[in-house]
């Protein structure tokens, strides 16, 4: 038992951070919601070099063969900095869904090692449009989409489907609608194969949502934190005030308790993704508290000024809201625990909160992460 | 990461369970507000201490089995799921113990430490005084040097189980010039000392949980000091510490109540008219979880030499909060029985124990430093708000 990161897995997310502390200002987010594409190519490029889209990619693919543990610190940076650049989705959920289903294939489907390995130099990009979510962000960016139909797992190419584009209320985020034909030649999964690699992939997605949401919750608690130390009204910083510490003390303690959830669930998907339902949802619906809790009591703190266009608060808040509700909403995951609370095999109580299975344990042996 | 026990872990487990199903008494004890059930459960505590469960933490030369913290879990997590009673010498055991380890000379911990592991001895607090309650430092009760003892002379209050308990720990003025947290010290206290009064205090149950307790020229060693004279402030802080951070509530008492929760859910559902019943379970469940996911982080963390952050004071006000929203559930799922004392016709076991613990949980974002205090600590230490 241990609940602690690596120090390998402390320093990427540290170099990570710098990297977007860097590229991805307040200004340059601002500067993409002007132009056609809403990407900044150098910032992409900077990320790519960083090995991000290699990540979660085999080794024998050109990969670095890394997990969603080793990533859900990246995600949730990835948010902190309301990282414009669908990243997080097609490393942490796209990327795993092609990897399951090159393992499901063993092999067999040479375009998909194929597909992986310019995946992992960063040469193409590949999103997933799942049924639970009406838009797919980014989708002409992506150089293929993974498509559902009922079971199946569709590898089409995007130049192969009709894009209608959505505004959304976050101008970082490029919503369309995708209208396509399934075709037997596109087909790359189906059945109880195909029913796996959707459940895993709703279970990434939440989670990589619910990673994000926490890094935005902590950046609007951080920029308030400044600006009712910065801000005096009769006198003094408005942040001696024992009702605006309080507003920003309680998003504190939502996302410090969101935090081992998220945590716990990157652990559940990396070993198996698709028992995972649980614990993602416990992780999405904690981190989508905590994210509205901080993008409300923020503008607060801010007055006026948070009611802006001008204060940058926006950038984060909008991006908490949609993600909330993207990857299935509160309500969506909160019915799956409690669907789960009704079951009478559900093992609940203090003794379980690892399940009840340990290593060397020859009735319930255990599979190596 | 590696969320998943060591065999020798399970092992551990399994030895508690069989432990705990040999010994813990049959029925449930009275509560140890009252005097026969503080006899009974000084007599559970001395036989924990038999079986070397006192205290698994505490290293073995103090009757304990030297765990590490994530054993500790474990045999908390055991400890619930038995329903095994509650720690009468909690404020021994879990606050003035780990202080003595870190403060006490080797002599005093010789003295103090077996005696309360065993339950031969029972520890209350004399911190809060009328003039002093989350403003500390304003204490004035003194203790003034005599040679090699010390003469005490004032008032404390809000003692939890000082009426039956031997000893008191208590934070004392010692320089009468001082003020504020400068001139303080931790003194350890016979309750039985000649000029004590011992004034007992009912709680919202009508039992005598708390007392006053009046110092009229009562006189102790200086071998009760703990610590240097004067420096009492920063013991008093770190016993805090022990208080608000890891030990005092361990998940696993949250997890049991809300898997309890969960079963009275099943059963009342069909009877339930308000909306809100619904997501408060699956809420109380989830922060249940993430209670004992937090401490299982803390614990991995100081395992491998990490420390406490500053954001162990969020603890406290999560904990407490989910006791209220547990047991606030629960009365609205008990509906009109809810308010059935025990001892009437209609009265049972279950409905006496959210009863109970329903009127406990009004307590917990009191003690221990409010929450409010709580939210300045947070907002002022980890998220580095201006204080004036």
């Amino acid at each position: 038992m241990n609940f602690t990161f690596s120090d390998d897995q402390l320093l990427f997310r540290d170099t990570v951070r710098d990297l977007l502390s860097n590229e991805v200002t307040a200004e340059r987010i601002r500067q993409r919601w002007d132009s056609d594409s809403g990407v900044d190519s150098a910032a992409l490029q900077a990320m790519v070099d960083l090995g991000l889209t290699a990540a979660l990619v085999p080794e024998e693919q050109g990969g670095l063969g890394l997990s969603a543990v080793d990533f859900i610190l990246i995600a949730e940076e990835c948010g902190r900095a309301a990282l414009p650049e669908p990243i997080v989705d097609s490393c942490l959920v796209a990327t795993p869904m092609l990897v399951d289903a090159d393992r499901a294939l063993e092999g067999s489907n040479s375009r998909l090692r194929e597909l992986l390995e310019a995946v992992a130099s960063g040469e193409q990009t590949v999103l997933c449009g799942p049924s639970i979510n009406p838009y797919i962000n980014f989708a002409h960016s992506a150089d293929y989409l993974l498509l559902p139909h009922g079971n199946e797992v569709h590898l089409v190419a995007t130049d192969a489907v009709q894009l209608e584009l959505q505004t959304s209320v976050d101008l970082s985020r490029r919503l369309s609608k995708v209208s396509w034909q399934p075709r037997s030649e596109t087909c790359i999964a189906r059945g109880e194969i195909g029913a796996d690699l959707w459940r895993s992939t709703l279970n990434r997605g939440a989670l990589a949502n619910a990673a994000q949401l926490l890094g935005l919750s902590e950046a609007m608690v951080a920029r308030s934190v400044k600006f009712a130390t910065d801000r005096e009204q009769f006198g003094r910083p408005i942040g001696v005030n024992q009702a605006v510490k309080h507003l920003l003390a309680d998003c504190a303690v939502k996302a410090e308790f969101a935090k081992p959830a998220i945590y716990r669930a990157a652990y559940t998907v990396a070993v198996a993704p698709t028992r995972a339902d649980w614990s993602v949802s416990h992780a999405k619906a904690s981190a989508g508290d905590a994210a509205r809790a901080a993008s409300r009591n923020c503008t607060q703190v801010h007055g006026a000024m948070g009611y802006t266009w001008e204060c940058d608060l926006h950038i984060w808040m909008k991006r908490a809201w949609t993600l909330d509700r993207e990857w299935g909403d509160a309500g969506f995951h909160k019915n799956r625990i409690h669907e789960w609370l009704l079951q009478p095999k559900a093992l609940l109580g203090p003794q379980y909160t690892f399940g009840r299975r340990h290593m060397g344990d020859a009735a319930n042996p255990i599979t190596a992460v | 990461m590696e969320l998943i026990y060591t065999a020798a872990q399970a092992q551990f487990r399994t030895e508690v369970r069989d432990w705990l199903n040999a010994n813990i008494p049959t029925s449930p004890l009275p509560s140890f507000d009252t005097e026969e059930g503080f006899t009974a459960h000084r007599e559970w505590e001395k036989t924990l201490s038999e079986g070397d469960y006192g205290m698994v933490t505490w290293p073995q030369e103090y009757g304990g089995r030297a765990c590490d913290l994530i054993e500790w879990l474990i045999f908390e997590e055991e400890y619930y799921r038995a329903g095994a009673p509650l720690r009468v010498n909690q404020n021994g055991i879990f606050l003035l113990g780990p202080t003595l380890m870190e403060y006490g000379t080797e002599a005093q911990k010789q003295r103090f430490i077996s005696a309360m592991a065993s339950g031969a001895e029972m520890w209350a607090q004399g911190w809060s005084e009328p003039g002093a309650g989350s403003d500390m430092a304003a204490i004035r009760c003194r203790a003034d040097r005599d040679g090699d003892e010390f003469v005490i002379n004032g008032q404390k209050i809000w003692s939890t189980r000082a009426v039956f308990a031997d000893w008191v720990f208590c934070l004392l003025r010692t320089d009468p010039e001082s003020s504020r947290h400068h001139g303080l010290s931790f003194i350890l206290v016979p309750l039985d000392a000649p000029g004590v009064t011992v004034r007992p205090i009912p709680q919202l149950n009508g039992l005598p949980g708390f007392a006053e307790i009046f110092f009229d020229d009562v006189r102790v060693s200086d071998f009760n000091l703990i610590g240097e004279e004067g420096g009492g402030w920063a013991i008093a802080m770190a016993t805090a510490g022990f208080e608000r951070g890891l030990m005092l509530r361990s998940p696993a008492r949250f997890q049991q109540a809300s898997r309890r929760l969960v079963e009275l859910y099943r059963q009342r559902q069909n009877d339930i008219l308000d909306l809100s019943i619904e997501d408060s379970v699956v809420r109380c469940y989830m922060d249940a979880e993430a209670y004992a996911l937090s401490t299982y982080q803390t614990a991995s963390r100081l395992i491998n030499n990490g420390a406490i952050g500053p954001e162990s004071s969020c603890n406290k006000i999560f904990w407490s909060e989910l006791d209220l929203r547990i047991h606030e559930t629960a009365m609205s799922l008990l509906g009109a029985k809810a308010e059935i004392e025990p001892g009437s016709p209609d009265a049972d076991q279950q409905l006496a124990n959210w009863l109970d613990g329903f009127l406990f949980a009004q307590s917990g974002p009191i003690y221990a430093g409010t929450n409010e205090i709580q939210r300045n600590i947070i907002a002022e230490r980890m998220l580095g708000m201006p204080r004036r």
